[in-house]
């Protein structure tokens, strides 16, 4: 699973960061990014989908599943 | 104060400051989403009320046609000549882009996850310190001598004005928000502020310290210092959204606690699952319902708008959606799956939603902490506030 956060829709709500700190971060701006290059590990595709669930935007994008 | 007679049809009449929507508005929306999901009134001038989901979320996203230049719930009377009137009103809230671009940008740092890290310290410790105050007593007035304490000298701390204020403060903004139909309290309550705000940055220009209204006075946008209308307007939006509104969080909170046992023993044994109930009782009782104004005649959703009407975003009653939320009138501590939008939703997301988290988060494990089981006083009147800023104001709980 291969994810990405559009920038021009995330609002900086930080949900996925409280969910998910290990893939996310949120700058000062409340600009969340993932971390890395956005490929989620096989133990965090959960979080991963809680978060993408989660985030009231809709900002988090799947590139791969 | 306005003349209030009854709410006779919810579609065509509604009255957000009605005492039957203040005690149970979830029943109005519920019948509202299905039969008149923007509904309409004449009273106050005039307004829309949207209850579900979908168009409240479009409409904040839609800000050519809303404007946030007025978000009052309750508007002023057309005839009212305020004694002070700030260019651009309080911004953020209450810009449209540009000025709300900039704006809300100096704010957030404030605001940020690694700031709100370092303010969990004193909130904690004051939390500690308002329950010691009680606890050997057996009963407390969970709303007054508990949450209305807390939002409030965190907000002063970040402000830089002193805590020891902090009743002053919360007069004034009572005044202005939950009081909205006497407009001799609105006027009291903004004095207030803009007066003691007026002072504060008087005394920063010559003295800077390290917090927000000094970094404010001093700051610049474009090359330009900030004009002292925005500052003030920003100064006190910070005071205004920062204390009614978490406060209000809060006080839903424990009142949720009080009267279903089985969650707070849940918390209590499974102390994991606070950021999950944080987010529901935001979800279930979300405190904030703002407005917007219309920007040019249009029809919206078969609905005849005019510029200048008033649009009211009812953020609490799309987080009750059932198009959106399972089960949406039970309040479920670990939903997994939750796309509230308690803190709005597009370009003015609460600046403070990451500091009101913790603010909450940090009041309930606190409590809990000392007093894991509480129930309602029995036979005791309980008040609640409503219109802009829902939550409880009286709230007599006992825990012998
Ligand atoms: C549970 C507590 C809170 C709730 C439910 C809440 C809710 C909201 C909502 C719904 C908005 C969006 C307004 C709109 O769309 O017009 C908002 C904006 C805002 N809130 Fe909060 N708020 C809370 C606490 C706080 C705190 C603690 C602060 C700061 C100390 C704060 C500061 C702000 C600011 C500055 C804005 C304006 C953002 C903008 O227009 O860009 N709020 N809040
Ligand atoms: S939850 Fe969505 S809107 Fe919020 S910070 Fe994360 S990506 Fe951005």
């Amino acid at each position: 699973m291969k994810i990405l956060v559009n920038a021009d829709k995330c609002q900086g709500h930080a949900r996925c960061y409280a969910i998910a700190p290990e893939l996310f971060d949120v700058d000062d701006y409340g600009q969340s990014t993932v971390r890395g290059d956005g490929v989620v590990p096989a133990d965090l595709i959960e979080k991963a989908k809680l978060a993408i669930a989660n985030c009231p935007e809709y900002a988090i994008d799947v590139l791969e599943d | 104060m306005a003349e209030r007679t009854p709410v006779k049809d919810w579609e065509t009449d509604f009255d957000v400051m009605d005492s039957r929507y203040i005690a149970d508005p979830f029943t109005i929306w519920d019948q509202l989403r299905q039969t008149c999901p923007v509904a309409h009134t004449d009273r106050r001038q005039g307004a829309w009320l949207l209850t579900t989901y979908d168009d409240v979320t479009e409409a904040a996203h839609d800000v050519a046609t809303f404007s946030s230049i007025e978000v009052g719930v309750i508007g002023a009377d057309p005839d009212e000549v305020p004694d002070r009137v700030l260019e651009y009103g309080l911004p953020p809230i209450s810009a449209d882009a540009p000025v709300h671009t900039w704006t809300r940008r100096l704010l957030l740092p404030w605001f940020s996850h690694r700031r709100v890290d370092e303010y969990e310290v004193i909130t904690r410790d004051l939390c500690r310190r308002l329950i010691q105050g009680f606890v050997e007593k057996g009963h407390a007035d969970a709303a007054a001598d508990y949450a209305q304490q807390i939002p409030v000298r965190i907000v002063a701390q970040i402000l830089g004005v002193p805590g020891d204020q902090a009743d002053v403060f919360t007069g004034w903004v009572r005044d202005v928000l939950e009081f909205a139909d006497d407009r001799e309290r609105v006027k009291h309550g903004a004095e207030g502020i803009f007066n003691y705000l007026t002072e504060e940055v008087q005394r920063r220009r010559e003295d800077p310290r390290d917090d927000l209204i000094s970094q404010l006075v001093h700051g610049e946008h474009d090359g330009v210092p900030i004009g002292e209308d925005i500052v003030l307007g920003m100064a006190a939006l910070v005071m205004i959204a920062g204390i009614d509104t978490t406060w209000s969080g809060i006080g839903s909170s424990l009142w949720h606690l009080a009267t279903h046992p089985e969650d707070a023993a849940r918390l209590v044994a499974e102390p994991e699952l606070i950021d999950s109930a944080i987010e529901e009782f935001l979800r279930a009782y979300s405190p904030v319902t703002m407005a917007r104004v219309v920007t040019q005649d249009v029809e919206w959703k078969g609905c005849p708008m005019h510029q200048g009407d008033k649009v009211l975003m009812n953020f609490p009653a799309a987080n009750r959606d059932p198009a959106h939320f399972d089960r949406p009138d039970e309040v479920i501590i670990d939903r997994a799956i939750n796309r509230h939008v308690a803190f709005g939703s597009g370009i003015h997301r609460c600046a403070g939603s990451n500091l009101a988290r913790m603010e909450m988060k940090v009041a309930i494990e606190e409590w809990l902490a000392q007093i894991p089981t509480f129930s309602l006083v029995e036979g005791a009147e309980l008040t609640w506030a409503g219109g802009q800023v829902r939550g409880p104001r009286v709230l007599p709980v006992q825990f012998p």
